[in-house]
């Protein structure tokens, strides 16, 4: 038997149950979860916030013939003898393991600023961070100020914005995203954030809070019913730990997930993989599938995941490929274009005609094509420029794409030359072209352009009569 | 003797190819030629593509099949007797029955059939010859918006509604449709409206597109859980309607949470703002109509790609209303007609189930046999051609009204299993790549030959009416039943001739089904009655039904269902051996597997050849350009290909025509991995790679 013990409930630990149960694994097959609420869906939690969306459409579906252990605090786990101790009610329960799984998650950080943190670590009245429902029962209407310059509060403060809170958006650097995104990008997602709603204040920290009000660095003082820490997260790695664990910025883990003990694995955010961390909710999406295949006997391998920061807000679309390092690499070719009237803006960085690195905001194909191509290791297309700016395809250079003799109705297959013959002989009007062609009498689509040939026909019988004949046509 | 001028015979009838059964008039006869001019009914009003206006050309095709064929001990196929053809098919079915069970025997239908055909194709085979295994190539089409239109509204009408309901639409959502082409008259339909296209290829249905959704082959389903997504999170969904006329919504869209619209582009390609802006249209839509085509269907989760974009057209309150609807657009020439009245694998007249009691009480009834003498469900299409020839499959195996050595996905697999029978009879008008490989071959009337009725994509039935006596020695496929189930032993009685006196049947077996046709008769129709079932027989005449859903969806509850559906992606991925993606389709010039069409001089003019559509970047990188010839590979096997460069195509996708025959068959590389509920293969997307036909000059 291998009974599968998975530490958390969050999205990559239920991924893994259901494709643990997907590929088959019949033995036991417990989580432990240390919120109250069956798992849910993180990545929408800024909707909830601002009240799009109710409580139960968070919730991911049931995984069949799991046991899920809602509001269990894992204490220890005894790697000898193969046991997690936790903590339930005040009551404490065993579970005994083959295989473990470390889905721990990641924490948010709570600066130590006076009046946001409480004595304890956790974040004061009014004041929440934004990684769990409980976090957003917190906040309570009104004026909001969102903390932090890092993707989650760009999402959080624009969600908050589309429902009509105030809100006013406060970040360290010059712009949101400042350590991905150079001033000219960070200002366009600045103006969008703007438009969409948002108060952006850049180059700014919280100094010190007090009931309704914030105070920054800067000197000015804001109305604040609620402050969202959106500050980042720290892999939680306590567990890992305190059992003797290789760990560094998160568990360490090998190719196959497994941690520095062979019976024991991780994934999502808490995992360390070839120093990467914080993966993401489609990395851990991955690692959930490719342990899955490991743990029921399929061959597997892990991969580094792409790294690929795309925000999920509606008011600004942007995209960063790889890491701000990876546009110096030495070999890429580097393309920049700017377009302040339209903020658009794409930085690309090539090698072999790969993305190595990208920036890219306001250009929604290019985001969705060169995401995909960079996340299949695809070839870049020639016209990276045609690309970017979203122009229509450029016919192949020695395509029949320019032929002598187009079609112009596709329905009866009827090419210019030879409407041009029926007009010759005769045909002069639509009706007539069509009885002697049948153009456009298919969908009809052509119909225009039949009439716009006849009377450019018609107008170059014209000119020739005028030219050979003046005294005709006067 | 002297007769009066004789005037030129004329005959109302519809074209013989797709599903939008066009309105023809057709007039003058032998010797004179035959011409077509379209009629101004509501379908067409006026139109016809040039496969219709050409169709006549088949009429007279040069290879025309006009006597019975045997093959013969050196293996050619000779001319012989009708009656030297049906005892030699009959005693060779009758000889491996006795060896191996009825089972044994088996019979491949047509969507393009009449319902008489097919009516009496699945009673010959249930009763004549005792097998369960009979199915047909609509398993190929419609099989999976069958199967999910069954699930959400308790009925498959392909439109539930008139297409000149269209007309009045503010936005359609045309997913993996491309009627531009295959259907172009009923693009008349959508002047006014607003297309979102969804399809892997710049079509030119899409070219005419407010907007264009272009995904990853494979990934249409993601796409409607994201376009729910969407509705949900911005509140665009129809919550009274939802709680008054549907079930079952909640597991349904607990589905569509997961796929956020960032998730969806990842998997799609398609962009967030594109997908944002395809759920607005929908829902500001005053009028707004989800129509789904192959392109979403032939997918080994076709039935749950189906059932999201009809999860979608449920949210916003579509369906069954004034303002808007869901629909499949039915491809073949009876393809809806075709799926009721029991040539597919699980049914009986009427829409009924093989496996319901009542069912079987009430056709055994109408058939005079005892309900327990009708077999039960056999094999689906494809299964039933994979089976051939095997240990357990079939040996013999009549097939009407199709060309499955063509048609079919993993199409060299399946001629070997065709190959392995001991016995294949085809009745064809032409001798197809799959009559070719027969035993016996039965030359049978066409449609400007023949009377009947065809069932079009809306759900109304029509009359195909003759024009011309067919050559001689050529019979109707009524006929041809008729005198077989004789030899086997049948009454004559039990199988018509005469396609009224079939119908007649028809409408007492369908009587009280879910496709009810027992208020039709060949004189309502031939009085321009537009009829759409269900049309029950009642005391004053039944008007039909043109919109079933207006007051109730058709389960008992009244009530229409979500369904609980996720993205699984498809059976096959890419691989760095096969790193691209394939998709199948159609051309305008050519219908099914181009038995007919590539036989119509002016059609193969316009599209003469086999060919990929590749975009010039990935043509270039496998050292191919405009107008070579590419082979395109799957692990199954490879097709030969003109290549033509399109610019508008995704760089890791091509497409190609199933269309044509030989090496050139698209289908060599197909997948026939199959949709758990339809039994619908994957046409429409697997791995491939390019190369150039080696020798040849790129």
């Amino acid at each position: 038997m291998n009974d599968v013990v998975i530490i958390g409930n969050g999205p990559a630990a239920h991924r893994l149950a259901e494709r643990l149960r997907h590929h088959g694994h019949e033995a036991g097959l417990t989580l432990l979860g240390e919120e109250p609420e069956p798992a849910y869906h993180r990545t929408l939690l800024p909707h909830y916030a601002a009240g799009s969306l109710a409580r139960p459409s968070l919730h991911l579906p049931p995984v069949p013939g799991a046991r899920v252990h809602l509001g269990t605090v894992v204490t220890a786990i005894d790697r000898e003898r193969q046991r997690v101790y936790a903590y339930r009610h005040g009551i404490e329960t065993v579970h005994r393991y083959d295989t473990l799984v470390l889905a721990t998650g990641a924490r948010p950080d709570v600066p130590d600023v006076p009046g946001l943190r409480e004595p304890g670590g956790g974040p004061a009245p009014g004041v929440t961070t934004l990684r769990t429902t409980a976090d957003c029962d917190r906040m309570n209407g009104g004026s909001v100020v969102v903390l932090g310059g890092e993707p989650l509060g760009v999402e959080a403060a624009s969600a908050l914005a589309a429902r009509g809170n105030g809100v006013t958006l406060v970040c360290p650097g010059a712009h949101p995203l400042h350590d991905r995104v150079d001033d000219v990008c960070g200002g366009m997602l600045t103006a969008r954030l703007e438009a969409a709603g948002v108060t952006v204040l850049g180059a700014a920290t919280a100094v010190r809070r007090t009931p309704g009000h914030l105070e920054l660095s800067d000197g000015t003082t804001l109305s604040a019913d609620t402050v969202v820490l959106c500050a980042g997260v720290t892999p939680d790695t306590r567990l890992a730990r305190a059992a003797g664990l290789d760990v560094g910025a998160g568990i360490v883990v090998d190719d196959r997930l497994r941690t520095s003990d062979p019976s024991i694995h991780a994934l999502g955010d808490c995992a360390q993989f070839d120093g990467q961390t914080l993966i993401g909710i489609s990395g851990a999406h991955e690692q959930a599938d490719t342990l899955a295949r490991i743990l029921t006997g399929r061959p597997a391998v892990h991969r580094r995941v792409p790294r690929i920061l795309r925000v999920r807000s509606r008011a600004a679309d942007l995209s960063c490929i790889g890491s701000p390092a990876d546009f110096d690499r030495p070999g890429t070719r580097q393309i920049t274009l700017t377009d302040r009237t339209r903020l658009r803006y794409a930085r690309v960085a090539v090698r072999d005609e790969h993305v190595t690195a990208a920036v890219l905001f306001g250009v929604p194909q290019a985001i969705a094509t060169i995401g995909m191509l960079h996340r299949s290791d695809r070839r870049l297309p020639g016209d990276l420029l045609g690309l970017l700016l979203d122009l229509p395809p450029r016919p192949a250079s020695d395509s029949a794409g320019a032929s002598a003799d187009p079609v112009v109705c596709l329905c009866n297959h009827v090419t210019r030359q030879r409407l041009h013959r029926a007009w010759q002989d005769g045909a002069r009007t639509v009706p007539a072209l069509a009885s002697g062609t049948r153009a456009t009498t298919g969908c009809g689509g052509c119909g225009q352009a039949v009439e716009e040939l006849c009377g450019q026909w018609a107008r170059g019988t014209r000119d020739l009569v005028e030219e050979t004949c003046p005294a005709l046509s006067s | 003797m002297s007769e009066p001028p004789a005037r030129v015979p004329k005959a109302g009838t519809h074209c013989p190819y797709c599903a939008l059964q066009c309105g023809t008039v057709l007039s003058g006869g032998e010797g004179t030629g035959v011409t077509v001019r379209p009629a101004d009914f509501p379908v067409n009003r006026g139109r016809l593509c040039q496969k219709g206006w050409t169709a006549p050309e088949l009429l007279t095709a040069a290879d025309r099949l006009t006597q019975p064929l045997l093959r013969t001990g050196d293996g050619r196929l000779a001319p012989a007797s009708w009656d030297t053809a049906l005892d030699t098919v009959a005693e060779r079915l009758t000889a491996i029955r006795d060896r191996y069970g009825p089972d044994a025997l088996a019979v491949f239908g047509g969507g393009g059939l009449t319902n008489e055909k097919a009516y009496l194709l699945g009673k010959f085979a249930r009763l004549a010859l005792g097998t369960s295994q009979i199915d047909y190539n609509g398993r190929f089409c419609m099989s999976s918006a069958a199967s999910a239109g069954n699930a959400a509204f308790g009925m498959d009408r392909g439109l539930p509604f008139p297409v000149t309901d269209l007309r009045s639409a503010d936005t359609v959502l045309l997913a993996g449709a491309n009627p531009a082409e295959t259907m172009p008259p009923l693009m008349q339909h959508l002047d006014r409206a607003e297309l979102i296209v969804i399809d892997a290829r710049r079509t030119a249905t899409a070219q005419r597109a407010a907007l264009h959704l272009q995904p990853v082959p494979g990934t249409d389903l993601a796409l409607a859980l994201g376009l729910l997504h969407i509705a949900v999170v911005d509140g665009l969904h129809d919550q009274a309607y939802i709680a008054a006329r549907t079930r079952d919504f909640e597991p349904a869209a607990r589905r569509a949470m997961a796929w956020w619209p960032e998730r969806v582009e990842e998997t799609t390609g398609v962009p967030v703002s594109s997908l944002r802006r395809a759920a607005h249209m929908l829902a500001d839509a005053g009028s707004a109509y989800v129509l789904t085509g192959r392109g979403v269907e032939q997918h080994s989760t076709g039935t749950d790609t189906v059932a999201a974009f009809i999860n979608l057209a449920l949210a916003l309150g579509l369906p069954g209303t004034d303002r808007g609807g869901y629909g499949c657009l039915t491809g073949q020439g009876n393809g809806q007609g075709g799926r009721e009245h029991g040539q597919k694998a699980d049914q009986l007249p009427g829409y009924r189930s093989l496996t319901d009691p009542a069912a079987r009480n009430h056709v055994a009834s109408v058939w005079g046999v005892a309900p327990e003498d009708l077999p039960g469900p056999g094999r689906s299409a494809y299964e039933l051609l994979d089976a051939l020839g095997s240990d357990d499959g079939p040996r013999g195996l009549l097939v009407f009204g199709s060309n499955p050595a063509v048609s079919a996905p993993d199409a060299a697999r399946v001629v070997r299993r065709l190959a392995s029978l001991d016995l294949l009879v085809v009745a064809d008008f032409v001798p197809s790549e799959t009559a070719r490989m027969a035993d016996v071959v039965l030359p049978v009337t066409q449609w400007a030959e023949e009377e009947g009725t065809l069932t079009n994509l809306e759900g109304r039935v029509l009359r195909r009416r003759a024009l011309l006596p067919p050559p001689a020695h050529v019979r109707g496929d009524l006929q041809v039943l008729h005198d077989l189930a004789v030899r086997l032993g049948q009454p004559a009685a039990r199988y018509p001739v005469a396609p009224a006196e079939v119908f007649e049947e028809l409408r007492a077996a369908s009587r009280g089904g879910r496709a009810d046709y027992s208020g039709i008769s060949y004189e309502r129709l031939d009085a321009g009655e537009a009829l759409h079932w269900p049309c029950p027989e009642t005391p004053e005449p039944h008007p039909g039904t043109p919109r079933p859903f207006q007051d109730r969806f058709a389960h008992p509850d009244g009530l229409a269902r979500f369904a609980e559906v996720d993205h699984r992606g498809p059976a096959e991925e890419t691989s760095s051996g096969y790193p691209l993606y394939a998709t199948t389709g159609r051309v305008l010039a050519h219908y099914q597997s181009g038995a007919q069409t590539r036989r119509v001089a002016e059609l193969l003019d316009a599209v003469p050849e086999p060919y990929v559509e590749v975009h010039p970047d990935t043509a270039a990188r496998a050292g191919l350009a405009e107008h070579g010839h590419a082979l395109v590979s799957s692990v199954r096997g490879s097709m030969t290909a003109r290549v033509r460069l399109e610019p508008t195509m995704r760089l890791d996708t091509v497409f190609a025509p199933f269309h044509f025959a030989a090496d050139g068959r698209a289908n060599l590389f197909t997948h026939a991995a199959l949709d758990p509920r339809s039994g619908m293969p994957e046409f429409k997307v697997c791995a491939v790679r390019l190369e150039p036909v080696p020798g040849a000059t790129p």
